[in-house]
């Protein structure tokens, strides 16, 4: 034990001795490392919250394919999808999106019926009367009670009442959000009568809805029915760190990783090998030699992890991951606090090991073991 | 001796991110109960899509895009087709306020 001690401690003064040059690597080590743990943090979060959230959406929402784009919906395929056994309901949906030329914001329109009325405390909205959600209420500087005008297509300005405001907590829901009586937001977008923007399908049992999805297709084959489960799918493919969006972010910092190792690995300074040929020479053994490096490797390595882990953590949990903001936000002028529920399991912090620590550690040992092997005289004269 | 203060570090750090692990496990417990909440509001309004990226339909609601086009109708905007991603985007974009 006290050997190993000693290599360490004379692995630690080898650190020392090419302080500033150290301190750099550690720096920009932990750097990568905080960077990609971020990135990792946030999207499994993201996914974790959508995952959870999402479970509650509708089992089956039913939308018209005409001329190869969306189309609106007959209201009258409810009664045909609700002889499908299984079904116990099918409703129509009435939503939008609302570009508001002032903010340079796009809005989410939705209507709502009396019975979904999602404010506690009231029963029913007036027909002039909206809710609207908390990026909303930022960005046009409204409070309850104020006015929210938006153009109709007819180039008349409407003005609505705002009966509320979403909390930001609910902001990764309803950010965006402006929600109208049903019958007004088809007088404010023109939605003709007997016709709805997609139809919400609900199933007794959950195992069916594939099923009847498939049969709904086969029914009204105009039709395309989105499941719940393609719904969590898309958003777990999403927020995967293998794939999409989020690999984009990630290939970055993580090739910047492997130039950083593979500049490591192609070969040790003259100093460094010089050091190797002496202590060679004075009758260190090659597993010594190689054991000195593995404690410099994890030295650094285990530093830069822990670091660059605990300040990624601080960043996307603590602080609402301020620096991917506006790589994940793009052109929306609306953009949810990132207020997100800290998930963290063993094998991310495994992923970010192996994708980190392992490759640095190899990369380090792999040029000294060749140097150890050879004639210490040959090292020290080349 | 060196390594004593290296270890006193590490084993600093490493208490550091398991407190911080802990916290984030009750804040979990603390978060699960509102986000159990907001799943009513989900259900109420027939919610498909999180309300992350607003900049266009089909980051809106990824879930609800086209079959035949995930990525559409925005040169330079993430792009499934390979075209898209390197067509840029239109000045009178860029500028809402010049938008009719």
């Amino acid at each position: 034990m006290r050997r190993h001690l000693f290599i360490l401690e004379f692995a630690l003064s080898g650190l020392c001795r090419r302080r500033y040059k150290n301190l750099a690597l550690l720096v920009a080590y932990s750097l990568l490392i905080f960077i990609i743990s971020s990135i990792l943090f946030l999207t499994h979060a993201l996914k974790r919250e959508a995952e959870l959230l999402l479970q509650s959406s509708p089992e089956i929402t039913v939308q018209r394919l005409m001329a190869g784009r969306h189309a609106l919906v007959p209201v009258d395929w409810v009664d045909t999808i609700v002889s499908i056994p299984g079904v116990i309901d099918a409703s129509p949906r009435y939503w939008g999106y609302y570009y508001d030329p002032f903010t340079g914001a796009n809005f989410t329109v939705l209507g709502v019926r009396s019975s979904e009325f999602p404010l506690k405390g009231r029963e029913d909205l007036d027909p002039e009367d909206c809710l609207i959600g908390s990026g909303v209420s930022e960005t046009g500087l409204l409070r309850t009670g104020d006015s929210l005008v938006m153009v109709d297509p007819e180039g008349i300005a409407r003005p609505f009442r705002v009966a509320g405001v979403f909390s930001t907590s609910s902001s990764i829901l309803t950010n965006d959000l402006v929600v109208l009586k049903e019958e007004t937001i088809k007088r404010f977008f023109q939605i003709p009568e007997g016709y709805a923007v997609d139809l919400v399908v609900r199933v007794a049992n959950p195992s069916e809805i594939d099923t009847i999805a498939k049969k709904i297709k086969e029914k009204i084959p105009s039709s395309r029915p989105i499941t719940r489960t393609e719904i969590l799918r898309t958003y777990e493919s999403l927020f995967d760190w293998r794939s999409g969006m989020v690999l984009s972010m990630f290939i970055g910092a993580l090739l910047a990783f492997f130039i950083f190792a593979w500049d490591k690995a192609t070969g040790l300074s003259a100093e460094e090998r010089r050091e190797i040929g002496v202590l060679k020479a004075i009758g260190w053994d090659s597993s010594d030699i190689m054991e000195m490096k593995f404690w410099e490797g994890l030295v650094l390595s285990s530093l830069a992890y822990l670091t660059g882990t605990i300040t990624g953590f601080v960043h996307v949990f603590m602080l609402g991951a301020p620096l991917l903001e506006s790589a994940l936000k793009g052109w929306s002028v609306l953009f949810p606090s990132l207020k997100l529920r800290p998930v963290i399991e063993v094998y991310q912090l495994m992923v970010l090991l192996f994708l980190t620590v392992v490759p640095y550690m190899a990369a380090t040992i792999a040029p000294s073991w060749k140097a150890a092997m050879t004639d210490p005289e040959e090292v020290i004269r080349s | 001796m060196k390594y004593r203060r290296f270890l006193i570090l590490l084993i600093t750090e490493s208490l550091i991110l398991l407190g911080l692990l802990l916290w984030g496990h009750y804040r979990g417990q603390t978060e699960f109960v509102r986000l159990t909440g907001l799943k009513d509001l989900v259900t109420s309004l027939m919610l498909t899509d999180l309300s992350i990226w607003t900049e266009a339909r089909y980051t809106r609601h990824p879930s609800q895009t086209d079959l035949f086009s995930a990525f559409q109708d925005c040169p330079g905007c993430l792009e499934h087709f390979p075209s898209g991603s390197i067509v840029s985007v239109p000045p009178h974009l860029r500028r809402p306020e010049e938008i009719p």
